[in-house]
């Protein structure tokens, strides 16, 4: 008897123990998201000067939750999904050890429910990065290694299901370009949960007394391993799916296989080491080991990230060119399905990562004007450009891709949906470009009070500071709001959305539960090797369009980049 | 220029090394947890580790 079902929207087969596993990761990303959501409006509201609405211990309490559930427990429950959407559904394969899968879910769940009673309860307000001596409860580290444990288990189920479609040839030639994206996420996540083990879980054994002493520079050192690489997996994660979505809703093809996999190649050698930009300021480590992780091997990294900027709509652009929408160099792009929110998701992060993300993470990883931003309000700034928009807004429209394919659930309000990636995007946007001139003014993170009302060493920041903040508050209430929108329309349609296959009820959306046994009667066949693109890159311009916007964010970077060297020079005078 | 000693198939069969490399998923997760563990944690520890205690 099969164990597959047949999309007969998309041609895609799903394994009924994958489709049960993707479903409840999702659900739980989305949960977490939520959470994140709600406490990003407290965060935001406080940070918001003329609001400033939490008292201190809050504030922190919810911006050590907001943290930890929005790039820890909301992005990796959508990973793991990924990597068996990537690894199961794209090879045709069944997933390896389905029980595992279920155990690694468990723990995940597990330990984020843990961790967040831990912040919740009042006595964990140490941030995300809980710098050591700052202690957390117990249940706060034990938690997060649970939830390591759960997604490394997951890892591993995906890599044993490359092993099976392998051992039983399900593919032809090599895994598709999504399923290696996904192989580097998964790589990036065995380091990164690796390095949470080797520093969490002394750090726990420290906080019910067994160990007297952790070193404040080793923990931070070792804490980063683990810290920016879960962000990285971030990074391969969602430029897998922007390959993925680009081939869904235009029908495009990479425009070179070889490039881009060689752009992955380079993430999994040299993206982690962008670990070190967080201890650029740090005594104690050698200007060596500092500009060898950050000035030289990032931008490795970084020329990977510049690719598949260049790839992925060079790939859109062909594909819309060979449609007809030829005229110009734009026309590809204003003939785009916008109104799709897969795709309109799809570019809105890809352009504000590159622009905003990169941009910024190039300044803030070079060792000397690093010292304009280091640990200002930049610094989310930046992050909530790779993040928040990069990744969740990516995840955000394959959510909407998946209602139907996988949960077979109509979408609920398609014209909200339409909108909302532009809603998300530009207010985001907003809090980006506000904080990052705040941040630039010298207005710190992590601060409860830009006041400094009764504090024994006062600071006084220029109105602007303030204004700028005020500006970047309203674009957080907007990108709550339209996070909100999101999720109505997500939930809204797993709880109300028509079905789409008769048995598809809640209990299928919300626990995993199979759809009827009877719709497992598909046989995959073998996955052929995809056709080469012969005609690309061999007959010169065929993407005049990426190639100008390329030349643009390239002038941008490179402006930017001397500006911040002249205002390095002007907040240190010499003379 | 070819191997005069190899048939067509075994020109048709024969894989470049990048590609070998890149379809080989257990070294690349070799090589992906390597170079971060030596360039940036053990390089890094070594460094902490080698600072002089305050008397």
């Amino acid at each position: 008897m099969s164990n597959f079902r047949l999309c007969p929207d998309t041609g895609l087969f799903f394994d009924k123990n994958a489709e049960s596993l993707m479903k409840v990761h999702a659900v739980a990303a989305v949960v977490s998201l939520l959470v994140a959501g709600l406490l990003a409006l407290g965060v935001a509201l406080t940070r918001w000067p003329a609001v400033h609405l939490l008292p201190a211990d809050q504030f922190y309490m919810f911006l050590t939750a907001h943290g930890i559930d929005a790039l820890l427990f909301w992005i990796i429950f959508f990973e793991i999904a990924i990597l068996y959407f990537a690894g199961s559904t794209l090879l045709r394969v069944r997933l390896a050890a389905p029980k595992w899968a279920w155990l690694g879910f468990a723990l995940m769940l597990i330990g984020a429910v843990t961790t967040n009673v831990a912040i919740f309860q009042g006595n964990s307000s140490v941030m995300m990065t809980s710098y050591v001596p700052m202690q957390a409860a117990p249940h706060f580290y034990l938690g997060l290694i649970l939830f390591a444990v759960g997604a490394l288990i997951g890892c591993f189920v995906f890599f044993g299901t490359l092993v099976i479609a392998k051992t039983e040839n399900t593919y032809e030639g090599s895994v598709p370009l999504v399923t290696f994206g996904a192989i580097t996420a998964a790589i990036i996540a065995v380091f990164t949960i690796a390095s949470g083990a080797i520093i969490l879980v002394p750090t726990f054994l420290w906080s019910i007394g067994y160990i007297s002493h952790i070193d404040p520079e080793m923990y931070r050192i070792i804490w980063w391993a683990m810290g920016h690489s879960s962000q990285q997996i971030n990074v391969a994660a969602h430029v897998s799916v922007w390959y993925l979505v680009a081939g869904l809703t235009l029908g495009a093809r990479p425009m070179s296989e070889k490039v881009s996999r060689f752009a992955f190649l380079l993430y999994i050698f040299f993206l982690q080491l962008a670990s070190a930009h967080h201890i650029l300021v740090d005594p104690g480590v050698s200007a060596e080991w500092k500009i060898f992780n950050t000035s030289y091997a990032m931008y490795l990294a970084v020329l990977a990230s510049m690719i598949h900027g260049l790839t992925v709509p060079g790939a859109m652009e062909v594909a819309q060119r060979e449609k007809g929408y030829t005229h110009g160099l734009f026309e590809w792009l204003r003939k785009a399905p916008w109104g799709n929110p897969a795709f309109s998701s799809t570019f809105i992060s890809l352009v504000i990562f590159g622009f905003i993300g990169g941009i910024t993470g190039v300044v803030m990883g070079t060792e000397q004007i690093n010292l304009i931003i280091h640990n200002t309000i930049y610094v989310p700034a930046h992050f909530h450009a790779t993040v928040a928009v990069g990744t969740t807004l990516t995840f955000m429209g394959l959510a909407f891709f998946l209602i139907p394919v996988l949960f077979r659930r109509q979408m609920i309000l398609p014209t909200l949906a339409k909108w909302q990636p532009f809603l998300f995007g530009g207010s985001m946007t907003v809090l980006i470009l506000f904080m990052m001139g705040a941040g630039t003014l010298g207005v710190s993170r992590r601060h409860w009070d830009m006041d400094f009302a009764g504090a024994a060493l006062s600071f006084e920041y220029s109105g602007m500071a303030y204004t700028l903040m005020g500006i970047a508050g309203i674009g957080a209430v907007v990108a709550v709001i339209s996070g909100g929108a999101f999720l109505l329309i997500t939930v809204g349609s797993l709880l109300f959305g028509k079905k789409l296959e008769p048995s598809a009820g809640i209990l299928q959306s919300f626990l995993g539960v199979p759809l009827s046994a009877d719709t497992y009667n598909a046989k995959p066949e073998i996955l052929p090797m995809a056709a080469p693109v012969e005609e690309h890159g061999s007959a010169g311009f065929e993407a005049p369009g990426t190639f100008v916007l390329a030349m643009v964010l390239l002038v941008s970077f490179i402006v930017y980049y001397f500006i911040n060297w002249k205002y390095l020079a002007s907040v240190w005078p010499l003379s | 220029m070819a191997d005069p000693s190899n048939t067509p198939d075994d020109e048709k069969e024969r894989i470049p090394a990048m590609q070998s490399l890149l379809d080989n998923h257990f070294l690349l997760l070799f090589i992906g947890v390597a170079m971060p563990a030596v360039f940036y944690i053990i390089w890094g520890i070594m460094e902490v580790v080698t600072v002089p205690i305050a008397q």
